[in-house]
Formats: C-alpha cells, structure tokens, sequence
C-alpha cells in the first residue's frame, strides 16, 4: 500500500513543557516524524507549548504554534489552517486526551480532519481500564486481577478468589498513604480497614500482587496491512514495583529464554492487531520470574519514553517509520534508515548490551524523598553502550554527572553493617551501588537476591565488577589492567583503587596496547554493511571507524541528561550548532549519551559517538579523530566543564577559549575585568570555609546570597539572613562534592533583566532583552521572563547594551554570551555572565525569528563577522509580539521537596505565551502551564510579615475578581484592618477543619504562600505546600507571581485568544 | 587456556578455550538471535559447522532440558564473546559451559565476534580450524584446513530406526527425518497428528506403504546437492499424489526432485529476524532460518511452480508453491525454536490440505 494521496497538510500534537515523566523523548520523536512527513511532501503544522523543543521551529515544520496545548487552540489552529489530517500519537499523553476529546465532540468530523497513526477507539481500548481489561479478555491476555471495592467483605472475598498477596490502594489519599500489601486474610481486613477510613470516598482497589516479577518491555510496530514487528525488548534490572522511568533498564532482555521471550513476543504482536494500532506501541509485561506465568501491565498506543530508548538501542527509527506508516506505507516499503539496504520491515538484532540509568533530581531536591515507587521521579535518563553489561553499566553512570565514575559510592562505602543492611531493604537511586557494598562486605548473591528480588543475573555482573576492583587492589597486572577496561573501568577509577595517578595508568594502558576501539550500531549485528555513523566504544576489539576525510572536524560536546538546570534547551542549541556546522561544509561529531534527545539521532551529525562525557571518553575520541576543534559553548554546563581537559590535550577551542571560560568564572579575574568595564556588582567576597563565610557575610551585610562556584541551575545557592543559616548551607553544599571555592554575595533586590548576545570579536549583537517578572532572588530559570522588556527605560536598556559589549569584548567571547542584570533605581548591577548558551536562547530566537545558534556558530572560527552574516551589530529591533517564558514545575512527583522559590532552580520545563498584547501573552502562558481559573472563587494568602504590605493590593484585585479570602490569623488581621474582607482560617494545631482540610476537600483554587526565609522549614507552611501540591491546588510563593496572575485574571474576562504562527516571523 | 580460530584465507583470532580442548576443522558461519543458544546447539542442521554467535553475551539463562531440539548438540564448535559464568532461569538445570564440556564441544570466547563476522559477510562462509595452546603451526594447520571438505552429514544426524509420536492423532504424517527438529513433529502432535518420523535413507516405498495422510520432509545440514539418493525418494513421494509439506533442506530436496536448481549463498541466513512475505497474501512474517544454501528462483519451472515466499531483505526464494496443489515448501523454519513463532499457521495450512484428502 503506497502512500495515501488524500493526506497533504497534517496537524501534529507536541506534548508540551517538560515534566517529570514527559522528557525530551517526545521532541526526538515529533522532530524525526516531521522531517519524515516534509520529506514526503506533506505540510505539517506544529502545535506545542515548548520553546525549548526542536520540532517548533520553522525548519521543522511549515506552520508553528507556540500556544497552549488545550482543545481551544487545536479547534483554531485547525480553522485557521484547513488540516486533512491530525497525528496525536507523538505528544504523548496529552497529545492523545486532546484529540480523543475533539473527535468525541464530533469537531474532527464536522471540520473534515481525519485522525492518522491511530484512532479514538483504539486510544479508549488502551487507557480505558475497563475496555482495556475487556479487550485483554478477548484475546486470552492475562491482566493482573484487581476489583475496586468499598467494603472490607468484598475485599477479602476477592482476595479468597485470586489468592494472596493483594495489594490494596486505597483512592484519594495523599502520595498512596493508607496502602499496603496484605499476604493473608488477618492483614488484609486491618490494611483495607484501614485504607478505607482514610480514602475520601470509601474505596480501595484490590489488587493481585505482582511485585518482585520481571518487568519485561516490548515495542512493536504495525502497518495497516497488519504487518507486524518487534523492533526491541528491554528488561527492567528492577522488578515490577518501580516505574520503568526510574529503573535501571537493559537492552535486549538477559534472563529470559527463547520460549519465555517468543511467548511475550507473541503476545505483543496479538495485543497490537487487536488494538488495531498503525503505528508504534509500547507493551509491559509482568514475568512470574519461577513459572511462564505473566501479566500484561500497560499498553501504550503511541511513541513513548521507551521507544526513544529502543530507536537509540538499536537504530532503529521508530518515530520515522510510524510515521510513514501513518500516511499509508506498509512496512516493507519504507527503507531501513540505517543500512539502506534492507527495509523497515525486519527486527533489529543487537551485537551489544544497552544499559539505560535515569536520573534523578535528589541532588537539587535534597529534602525529597529518595524512594522509588509507582511513582515516577527521574527528569531524564542516559545510555551506555558496551560489548558487555558491565562495561554498558559502568559508562551510564558516568554518564549521570553526579560525581561517581563506577560502582564505588563514598557514602555507601561508609556506612557501617547495620545501616547498610537496612539501605539493602530499601528502594532508591542508590540500590545498585548498596549491592555492590554488600558484595564488597561479603554478603552472598543468594542473600542479596533474596532481600531485593533482583534477578541473579544482574547481581552476578555486579560482583564481577567488585571482583575487578578487589584485583585492582591486589596488583595491576597487564592481565588485570586489560579486563577492567574491559569492564568498563576509567584510568581514574582504577587509579584510585590501587593508589596509582590516573596518567600513569594511562601510560600503562598505551605501553601495552590496551586502547579503545569504537564499533557501529547497524541494527542487524553486522549482517548487512551499513552506512551509518552511530559509535560507542569497546576493548579487546578492532576498530571499525575510519576516521579519514577531506573535510575540518568539528567535534560537539553534547549536554548530558536532561536534569534541572540543564533542559532540551541545550539540544536545540547542539543540534542547531551541528546543523550550521554542516552547512559550512565541516565534518561534525556529536558526542553525548542522552537517548530521549534529537542530537543523538543518527542522521543529525556526520558522526555519532554515543558515550559518557568524561575527559577519558572524551579523549578515545580525541585520538583517534584527531578533530580541527571542539564547539563547548552550546552543550551547556556539562561541556563547559571539558574545556579544560580538552584544552590540555591540545584540543583547538573554537570561539571563547578556554583561558576566556576560566576568566568568566573565576571571581578574582571577573572582578578585575568589571572594574575595568566599569560594571556595577553586589559585593561579594571568595571564600573556602565556613567560618569565611560567615566573616564575609558580616562585612558585606546581610542578606547575602550563598552559592558554589561553577554552579548549575542554581545548585546549591541560597539567601541567608543570619549566620546559623550559612552554616547549615554550607554543609549542604558541602554534601555534593566541590573541587572550586564558595562565593558569598549582597543580596540585592531588584528587577532582573537577562540578555543573550552573540560576539564576533569586533562587536555583539544581541537579538533581544528580557524582562523577569519575579524580583532578583528567584532563579532566572524560575522566573517568568518576559520579552521585549516592559518597565526598562531605553537609558537603563542602553546601558545594558553597553555593558554587555564591553564585557564581551572585554572577555574575549566568540560566539555566545548571557548576562543576568539586576536593575535597581535606575542603576545596572551585574549578577553574572556565562560564556555560553543558555536556557533562554531557543526561545529568544523563535520570537525574534533570528538564528542565534547558527550566527553564533558562524562567528566561532574569527573569519566571519556579523555583517557579514546579513545582520547589523546591537540590539536588535523590537517585535511586535510579546512572549511570555513561563516555567512549569513537577512537584507533584516529588515527595517531601518544597516547592518555594529561591535562588536554587527547581521547575523542569517552560511554556511560552505569544500575543499581540502583553495581557493575552500573560494569559496564553498561564493556561499553557495548566491552570485553570476560578473554579470555586476561594483563595488562601499567608505571607510572612515583610510581604503583608505588598499583598494588599493582590488580595484586593482577588477580592474585585470576586474571590473569597481565607487567611490565617496574623494575616486576616492584617488584611482586616486594611478593609480587606476576608475570613480565618484554622491552622493545623487549631484542629479541624483547618487549612489542609479546605486543600484536600478541594475547596481552594490558589494559595499565596511565602515561607519564611531559612532552611528551618515553617511546619505549618510545608505542610500546605505539599499538600496543596499533591492535590493539585495551584500554590504561588512568590507575590511577583501572585499579582501576575490577578492582572491575567483581570483581563482573562471574555479575551478570545488568537493563534500565531512564529514561522512567519 | 589459549584457543586459536584459524580461517582458510589465513586469518586468526585469538581467544580464551572454555569448553573440550578438542582440536576441529569445520565450516565457520555466524548466528544472530539473541536468545535461543540450547535450540540452536541441537539444531542437527548445525552439524559440521563451527557456529559464531554474533550477540556478545551467551548463557545467560542456563541450559533448559526442554528446549532442546533433538538428541544431542551437533555444532562443531562454538564461538562466543562472552560465555557467561552463571546460568539465571527457573527452568535451569546448569551452567551452558557445563553442558557444553559434557558434550566434548570446543568453545572459545573472549575473540571479537563482530570483526569475525563483518569478514565472513565480506569474504563469504569458510572453512576453518580451532586449536588450542600457545602458539601453532600456521603451515600445518593450513594444509589440514584446505584438505577439508565438507562431509556428508545427513546420514549421521537422521534418526536411527523410525519412531511414532502422537499416537491415535486424526492425520497421520510421515516424517522424513534429515536432521529434523524436534519442534516439527511436535508442533504437528500438538495440532492432532500422529506422526511416524523415518530414518533419512527410508524408501519411498516403506513410507508409502503406511498410508500417511501427509508427508513432511523436515530441515537438514549440508549441501542439499550431496542428498542424491534422498532426491530420487523424493520424486516418488511426489508421485503419490499426497500432500507434502518441506522445510529448509526438505524445500531445497524438492526443488531438486522437480528438476530445480540450487546455489549457495555467500554468507547464509542464520538468525530470527528475517522478514519474509508471502506474495499471494501480501503479509510479512519475522522468520526463523538457518540455511546456507537457497533455491534459484530463476531455475522454477513456471509450469511446475512459482515462487510463493520471498526474502524482504535479499529478495531470496523462501517457498515454492507447486502447481498440482499438493505440495508447498519453504525455507525458513515455522518451527521456530529458537525464533518467532509468526509462521507457524502453515502447519494449520498442511493440515487442512490432509483435511481435503480425507
């Protein structure tokens, strides 16, 4: 079947900001489906609310609209532009709701648009529980057994029936209080008694347990003839218990047989026909791991976390390929990207193991809890690649950039017995690193296996990785030498296991041969020649790169994972860097290890290595390509920390060098160059201890803002009013471990303005100013900024101009620079700058419609000038549209963390808000984020006594709104005696019903709430914040923020919001 | 203890013995599914072969008794990236180098299986000696290479006297064993057949003589040429006018019989994810094949047969369908074992072709 000549123009769903759970996996897919659908002469037209993404730009798609994802605005955008065809199945959850919704409204219908890659009825039999058990039913596909019931009888009756253990959930409790496992009928009637008392409903699910099973995974793909494939299966080292999103996952399945796989096989491939998917599908599956008896856990009809990880584990591009289907291909017409010789039509065979780690944020949210559950917590994941599972372990975790190179974890090693038995009972980030402190300690697998249920398998690997050390430590042989690198060991490592430096390992290494060699990922373990440069590295093998051309290398430090701080954002601009480099007829090489991300897409750069970002993997790389120079400025942090090492090795920087980089971030150095430039700056001090800081905050005064030198996203910075407070931040600092000294700061509060600029050596240009609306003191990543600038006055903007030329200019900055400003009477002090990307850079360019990355590429090599590109040097001119960044938080997923704003950044995502007015921007924005107002007309406002007076006029505006006030005491006195009509609210000691009570009857549309300042966390505020968190009920604690949403609210009333296509920007 | 793998164009790999120390020349070509090692092992179509395992990690699940494919395992010789060390499966009753000592099979691991198998895709299926020890002589060890030809094996992989499985089942099937797996004649039992499996070297006669509603000529090693006297029975099953379905060696035998020809391809197709469609429905199955050798599409008769199956990859003949309606082979393995059990509705395709007869 060719392709279906009715399908022209195609509406694509994106899946909004990034959340936990909802990554950069979506925008690696839309970006490879819409390239795919272009290449096949379909218009597409893109909706997503993510300026960060890749698929939003005019490149990608021919018409983009950067606007809510609600029905609204596809219904306008559908009108606007006359689609045949929507594509749902790449946005992820949101995506398929949102279209599900329109065609059971009849508007797809009415409109003439047709749903391609999947249907209504199929999306209903695959989340719908009850359609999707019948339909499991049907098909002889077993389901784990559960029945929602209201009595204790009906619980135990159906335990009787499925047989014991059960798990009981009770419904609506917070973060699953109330639940548990019940192994026999005495336990069953206490936990369901229980469980039913605390749920608001009286119901509880009973539910056959399955935990400690397999958890397998399979993705499969279907065209419309019913032509059936599974592209990958994957294997959870974590049994069934922990969200596959924050397991440690391998690729292919270990422990499973042929039969027990053929069997899980089948059954994917009957679930797929039967949902009658055209597309690609995810399936899990719960293994009985003592008997071919399994359970189907979820389907999901579209592309998904695991699919992004399954195309990068083989090669194969499932994005691609579901969407030629979608237009009408059958599988054995598309050809396999990869060799282009065979077809999409055949399954890939891997010739290596794929470990994949997720990452987790415990290292900003160090309050949250670390326990993993049903719950996913991880913002984004990474993936080793190695001849073996040891060696693909080992690279993932030196992937994940938290300062551990392999199984040796400091605080793990230093536990004493007891503490580390119980760490062993427990499930969080640090499993993998406990089991192998128990193995160190002489704990059997047997035992190990027993308490965590993990197969023996993976426990085995991990003891031949202790086995290593043990003969590292012993005496490094040639013999021994060979096999940990083998493993997957780093000089480093090993260098600090047997006391050696890690050059001199390295020396011993190259004396005896012992080098790196890189093989090819070609999805059919080299059956068929293949044409694709996609690499990782191996030992004990031959190479099979050559490493030959005519062309300049260029080689692109990619960003890692997707973490807080470090978004997709730094993709876009790798990639767009990429793209530009190959424009200009130089040879690019990506180097990173995300798999949810387009750079590491395998048609992206002219070669792909995928592989940890350490100076070592690095280095392999380096030797053997021997490449022109290296592009840091775009990878973020993450590459950003390269430059040094890469610097040694004789690696050419291209643009800001590497001395430059040091000068930006070294306190002393940056100080010298302000006083030259004449740039204002808060005082501030460097200081290595303490009791330095201490000193220094007294000098300077307090509040004085604390933060570690090379900080990302905020990491570990606070404002501190006293000296107690110092001391307790500095030892969290201390917690995550610092080679570069502490810097103690004034604390200034003012408006915080943020510029991108590029630098050609002569002059910059900077594309545009934005405006934050939160005062200094929130994160600018927090922050909600907003372009072009509103309350700056062109003097104080020609200043900023000013000083970020001389800057620039006095750094010597090729290519990009960012500089936060605070603005405070008129006077600009400067908070920092970063020789480099950043976070605002995609979205700067979308909205002016000028190509940041790629004049900022083109400027790297000091032979072309910004004239010479077709722009002029200076700011650039406004336009007419505003757009409003706003951040997008995952709280909710994260048990304990507090959600207050501060210096330290904690949102994961961003929508943008585009308009003709400032108003309908704020508006697009805030709906964009997700809230939806009012609801009940009821707000709480408790604030800490410095803000009561600037509240009024906030709570004001609710009260004109037609909002009812509920304060605490302090606050409804205050408020009170300024005509504020309001009523009092308990607090929690006061007993019921109080202020948690109104939150989890969902009594509240919003809550103000600002914490008191410090660390010593205000119980009472806590505790409404979480729990306003976990219900879903909106909670500001910035009174920025608050007042925002009172003018959007104020002219919210009867605003039809348009639709704007930026490609015509 | 260090293992040698010495191909005839003079390559060497050099790797680590894990299995009998036993010194072999064989037939060296390379697997790539990623699980099934024990089906594959038994797999008598192996026999005189040396087989490489393309996925670097083998063993993992253990050596299951009831995955294996017939009597004993018939490779060669084994070579791994990795055997590893422990056996993790409920099913599991021992560690594969266990088994694979027991069995006096010579195995080496540790050798970069990739590079060994991108040169035997570049340079096509060899001959090829594994020795163990410190060093060996090249010259010696050449001329014992090249001396080599491949033997004869259906003789010694086909069953000794014949057997029934299945009895009282509603068809009955004869089943020329020429290296059959096990699955085939289960999967037949499985589907209501009785099945009487005959040693390779039975008359057509003898078979003929029982009556079967269905004659099945199973897979096999070897050169299908090498099969003459095999052939000629073969021709006057054909004559008897009873549905016949072949696999692998058996469709290859049938080409042959029909006065068809076959070729060897350069480097085979061992594996579980070959893609091939049936060209009358149109519908692709992932298949299981293990096979060096392939029918000439071009050498059918088109007055006989046409091609009914193709290879999406190479565009290979997978079956042939016959014109006189009783007879249909293909290539690749509905038996699967190891492999994806999509194909396996053409045992239901054979039975309803009893059905008729009866």
């Amino acid at each position: 079947m060719p392709k279906n000549p009715n399908i022209k123009k195609v509406v694509v769903i994106g899946s909004g900001p990034i959340i936990i759970g909802q990554a950069a996996e979506f925008d690696y897919a839309g970006t490879q489906a819409c390239r795919s659908l272009k290449e096949e002469g379909v218009e597409v037209v893109l909706i997503n609310s993510n300026p960060a993404t890749i698929m939003t730009d005019k490149d990608i798609a021919d018409k983009v609209y950067i606007e809510p994802l609600t029905t609204d605005t596809v219904k306008k955008v559908i009108l606007a532009e006359n689609p045949d065809s929507i594509l749902p199945t790449l946005g992820g959850q949101n995506a398929l709701n949102l279209a599900v919704e329109l065609e059971e409204e009849g508007f797809f219908a009415a409109h003439g648009v047709t749903m391609i890659g999947t249907t209504a009825e199929t999306i209903r039999k695959a989340e719908d529980r009850q359609e999707f058990k019948d339909t499991m039913e049907k098909i002889h596909q077993p389901c784990a057994e559960s029945l929602v019931v209201h009595t204790v009888e009906d619980a135990v009756a159906f335990a009787e029936k499925i047989g014991y253990p059960v798990v009981v959930r009770p419904a609506f409790t917070l973060g699953g209080t109330g639940g548990g496992i019940a192994h026999n009928h005495d336990e069953l009637v206490e936990i369901c008694g229980h469980g039913l008392q605390v749920s608001r409903v009286t119901e509880a699910l009973i539910e056959r347990y399955i935990g400690g099973w397999k958890e397998i995974e399979y993705e499969v793909i279907r065209d419309s003839a019913g032509n059936c494939i599974t592209v990958c299966n994957m294997e959870n080292l974590d049994p069934v218990g922990v969200h596959t999103g924050d397991s440690i996952v391998v690729a292919p399945s270990q422990t499973l047989s042929d039969k027990e796989h053929q069997m899980l096989r089948s059954a994917a491939l009957a679930i797929i026909d039967e949902l009658d998917i055209a597309g690609g599908c995810n399936v899990q599956f719960a293994l009985n791991p003592n008997s071919f008896e399994y359970a189907v856990i979820e389907v999901n009809p579209r592309v998904s976390r695991s699919s992004a990880l399954a195309s990068k584990a083989t090669g194969y591009p499932i994005a691609k390929v579901a969407a030629k289907i979608a237009l009408g291909y059958r599988l054995d017409e598309i050809k396999n990207a990869i060799t282009h010789k065979t077809f999409a039509c055949f399954e890939p065979t891997l010739d290596y193991c794929v470990v994949k780690i997720p990452r987790w944020p415990f290292d900003k949210f160090v309050y949250a809890k670390r326990k993993l559950g049903t719950q996913m917590k991880a913002t984004g994941e990474v993936m080793g690649i190695g001849i073996n599972f040891e060696s693909a372990l080992m690279k993932s975790i030196r992937c994940l950039e938290t300062n551990i190179f392999s199984l040796r974890m400091k605080e793990v090693m230093e536990m004493d017995d007891a503490t580390l038995e119980q760490a062993l009972h427990l499930v969080d980030d640090r499993r993998i690193f406990v089991i192998a402190e128990a193995l160190r300690r002489g704990y059997t697998q047997k035992s190990i296996h027993d308490i965590t249920t993990i197969d023996l398998w993976f426990i085995d690997k991990l003891a031949s990785i202790v086995e290593t050390e043990k003969a590292i430590a012993t005496e490094l042989s040639v013999e021994t030498l060979r096999r940990a690198k083998l493993l997957g060991f780093t000089d480093k490592v090993i260098g600090e296991i047997c006391g050696r430096d890690e050059d001199e390992v390295r020396a011993m290494r190259y004396d005896n041969g012992i080098k790196a060699a890189y093989k090819m990922v070609d999805t059919c373990a080299a059956e068929f020649d293949a044409e694709t440069p996609y690499y990782y590295s191996c030992y004990e093998s031959e190479n099979e790169v050559d490493p030959t051309t005519d062309k300049k290398k260029v080689m692109v430090i990619g960003s890692g994972p997707i973490r807080i701080g470090q978004g997709v954002e730094f993709d876009y601009c790798s990639v767009h860097s990429v793209w530009a480099l190959r424009a200009a007829g130089y040879e690019t090489i990506i180097v990173n290890n995300n798999p949810e991300t387009v750079s590491t897409d395998f048609d992206v750069s002219d070669k792909l290595y995928f592989e940890p970002l350490t100076p070592e993997d690095v280095r392999n790389i380096v030797e053997l390509e021997q490449p022109y120079g290296a592009v840091v400025q775009f990878g973020g942090q993450t590459a950003i920390k390269l430059c040094e090492a890469l610097d040694k090795m004789g690696v050419r920087i291209l643009g800001t060098s590497a001395e430059n980089m040091d000068r930006a971030e070294d306190r002393e150095l940056f100080d010298q160059i302000l006083t030259k430039c004449g740039i204002p700056k808060a005082p501030g001090k460097t200081v290595f201890t303490c009791d330095e800081a201490i000193a220094a905050a007294n000098e300077i005064g307090y509040p004085v803002l604390v933060r570690p030198s090379y900080v990302l996203g905020g990491q570990g910075m606070h404002i501190a009013f006293s000296d107690k407070e110092i001391r307790e931040y500095i030892g969290i600092i201390n917690r995550i471990q610092q080679d570069h000294p502490i810097l103690v700061d004034k604390y200034i509060m003012g408006k915080e303005v943020e510029v991108d600029a590029i630098c050609d050596g002569t002059d910059i240009l900077i594309p545009g100013i934005m405006e934050h609306i939160e005062r200094a003191g929130v994160h600018s990543g927090d922050s909600i900024s907003v372009y072009p600038c509103q309350s700056i006055s062109k003097k104080v903007q020609e200043k900023i101009v000013e000083d970020t030329r001389n800057l620039a200019l006095s750094l010597g900055v090729r290519g990009m620079i960012n500089i936060q400003f605070i603005v405070k009477d008129d006077v600009v002090y400067i908070i920092e700058a970063n020789p480099r990307s950043s976070r605002t850079v995609p979205y700067i360019s979308k909205i002016t419609g000028i190509p940041i990355v790629k004049l900022a590429t083109q400027c790297l090599f000091g032979d072309k000038k910004i004239p010479d590109l077709g722009y002029e040097y200076g700011l650039q001119k406004e336009q007419p549209t505003i757009a409003i960044k706003m951040p997008v938080f995952s709280f909710e997923k994260l048990y304990g963390a507090d959600i207050s704003l501060g210096p330290e950044m904690k949102s994961t995502g961003e929508v943008l808000g585009i308009a003709y007015t400032y108003e309908e921007a704020l508006i697009k924005a805030f709906v964009g984020t997700g809230i939806r107002l009012p609801r009940s007309h009821k707000i709480a406002i408790t604030v800490k006594d410095m803000d009561k007076e600037e509240v009024v006029p906030i709570a004001q505006d609710f009260v004109d709104l037609g909002y009812e006030i509920y304060c605490t005491a302090g606050t409804s006195r205050y408020l009170s005696d300024r005509g504020i009509p309001n009523r009092v609210v308990k607090r929690l000691e006061d007993g019921s019903p109080n202020y948690i009570d109104m939150i989890i009857n969902n009594e509240l549309d919003l809550i103000i709430n600002t914490p008191t300042q410090g660390m010593e966390t205000n119980r009472d505020g806590y505790l409404i914040r979480r729990n306003a968190v976990e219900c879903g009920v909106h909670c500001f604690t910035s009174l920025d923020t608050a007042r925002a949403l009172a003018t959007c609210l104020k002219n919210a009333d009867g605003v039809d919001l348009s639709v704007i296509d930026i490609a015509k920007i | 203890m260090k293992a040698w793998l010495i191909l005839e164009d003079g390559r060497v790999y050099q790797g680590e013995s894990v299995g009998a120390e036993k010194k072999t020349v064989c037939e060296i070509v390379f697997n790539t599914s990623m699980t099934g090692y024990r089906e594959l092992l038994t797999d008598p179509s192996y026999a005189g072969q040396g087989v490489v395992m393309t996925y670097p990690i083998i063993g993992s699940y253990g050596v299951c008794g009831e995955d294996t494919e017939s009597r004993r395992p018939w490779v060669e010789a084994y070579i791994v990236r990795e055997l590893n060390r422990t056996a993790s499966n409920f099913r599991s009753e021992g560690s594969l180098r266990d088994y694979l000592i027991k069995n006096d099979i010579p195995v080496i691991q540790g050798i970069d299986t990739r590079a060994l198998t991108k040169h035997l895709r570049e340079s096509g299926t060899m001959r090829g000696m594994i020795t163990f020890g410190e060093s060996f002589d090249m010259d010696a060890c050449m001329k014992e290479i090249k001396a080599y030809t491949l033997p004869e094996t259906v003789p010694t992989v086909t069953c000794a006297e014949k057997y029934t499985l299945g009895q009282g089942g509603q068809y009955k099937v004869a089943l020329l064993d020429l290296g059959a797996k096990q699955n085939i004649p289960q999967s037949l039992v499985n589907l209501g057949c009785e099945v009487t499996v005959y040693p390779a070297q039975t008359s057509a006669e003898e078979i003929l003589a029982a009556q079967p509603d269905g004659i099945m000529l199973s897979n096999g090693p070897g050169d299908p040429k090498q099969c003459g006297s095999v052939i000629e029975e073969i021709k006057k099953l054909i004559a008897a006018k009873i549905p016949i379905f072949a696999i692998c060696l058996g469709h290859q035998l049938t080409a042959l019989a029909n006065g068809f020809d076959t070729y060897k391809l350069k480097y085979g197709h061992r594996g579980a994810n070959h893609p091939v469609k049936d060209l009358k429905t149109g519908h692709i199955y992932i298949t299981s094949q293990n096979h060096g050798y392939v029918v000439d599409e071009q050498s059918i008769d088109p007055a006989v047969a046409e091609m009914s199956h193709v290879n999406v990859n190479d565009g290979s003949c997978e079956g042939v369908r016959y014109k006189n309606g009783y007879v249909f082979t293909v290539q690749f393995h509905p038996e699967a074992c190891p492999g994806p059990l999509d194909s396996a509705p053409l045992f239901e395709e054979f039975i309803a072709m009893m059905g008729g007869n009866n």
